[in-house]
């Protein structure tokens, strides 16, 4: 039944290669996306923490970088 | 009306809202998905002439749409960006190309795929396929000049203009099957008259488009929050 179906009249190869192929290329545009964003977090992270106290109050006030500091290092997804 | 698309654009509350909801755009794109590969792979019936080859379709079709759409959105931005000089849409832009870079890819790849079985070749510089081609090397182009150049005014006009250039092919792309006699069939689904594609096989064909449609915008969601967080880290360093 399975191998029939993956068979699929001797086309399974070509459908079957079709959409591995689609969902590979998601899995890897994904992973390079949020491996960038965790990047760019991390980066902002240790700059932050890096300023001193002044300094740091004056970027805390600011709306985005409140934010950015919320979600963590690692984004929610 | 202008004033307050711009306002809406320049404090990227729409956005910093939107950036909340990525969790729910994955969680739909995982759920839409699934229905539809089971719709493709399982109830959609075979082609009378193609068999089980025409599945193919359910992951060529949708992504040779989005890379048109996404290109075309990419193209508007730009020349936007041109008259109202606005950096975010520059942002917006950017953070849309990768995803159209990487379905133009996924249609080029899956259609050699469907072209073995259908048409006993890999590969022909057939109008549709050629013109396609090209579309990946303005996206190529447009990712590449993000890297390439430094100066930021120049990077915005160069980038900009890629955009604008490749959008002649766009309309190339959609004609070409009409135009020239080509291997491609003419479309069968239609806007604005009757389709000649059967429900049973427009149906997974949908489906597959909107879960294409989910990972593009949630691909497009994670890179603006990333170009965001970089614009931000400039900020520090100025501080």
């Amino acid at each position: 039944m399975i191998l029939e179906f993956l068979n699929m009249n001797g086309y399974g190869l070509y459908v079957i290669s079709a959409f591995a192929f689609t969902l590979m290329s998601f899995t890897v545009l994904y992973l390079v996306i949020r491996l960038q964003l965790i990047k760019e977090q991390k980066k902002f992270v240790a700059k932050f923490g890096a300023l001193s106290s002044n300094k740091a109050f004056e970027a805390k006030r600011q709306k985005t970088n409140q934010e950015i500091l919320a979600t963590g290092i690692f984004s929610k997804i | 009306m202008y004033k307050f698309l711009m306002k809406f654009l320049i404090q990227n509350k729409f956005f910093k809202s939107i950036l909340k909801y990525q969790k729910y755009v994955l969680i739909s794109f995982f759920v839409i998905l699934i229905i539809g590969l089971f719709e493709a792979l399982v109830l959609s019936p075979q082609d009378y002439l193609q068999g089980d080859s025409v599945r193919i379709m359910y992951v060529h079709v949708p992504s040779a749409w989005l890379a048109l759409g996404i290109f075309s959105i990419i193209s508007i931005l730009s020349i936007l960006v041109f008259i109202f000089k606005n950096k975010n849409l520059v942002l917006i832009a950017k953070s849309l190309a990768p995803s159209g870079f990487i379905f133009n890819i996924i249609a080029l790849v899956t259609g050699s795929i469907w072209g073995r079985p259908t048409w006993g070749t890999w590969w022909a510089w057939d109008a549709r396929i050629t013109s396609m081609l090209i579309l990946g090397l303005f996206y190529l182009m447009y990712l590449l000049a993000w890297r390439i150049f430094q100066n930021k005014s120049y990077l915005t006009k160069i980038t900009s203009l890629i955009a604008i250039l490749g959008a002649i092919n766009v309309p190339i792309i959609k004609f070409s099957v009409d135009w020239w006699s080509t291997l491609h069939q003419p479309s069968s689904v239609k806007i604005l008259s009757e389709s000649t594609i059967h429900s049973s096989m427009l149906l997974p064909l949908l489906l597959m488009t909107a879960a294409f449609a989910l990972f593009s915008l949630l691909i497009f969601l994670m890179k603006y929050n990333t170009e965001l967080i970089k614009i931000k880290n400039k900020g520090l360093d100025r501080l």
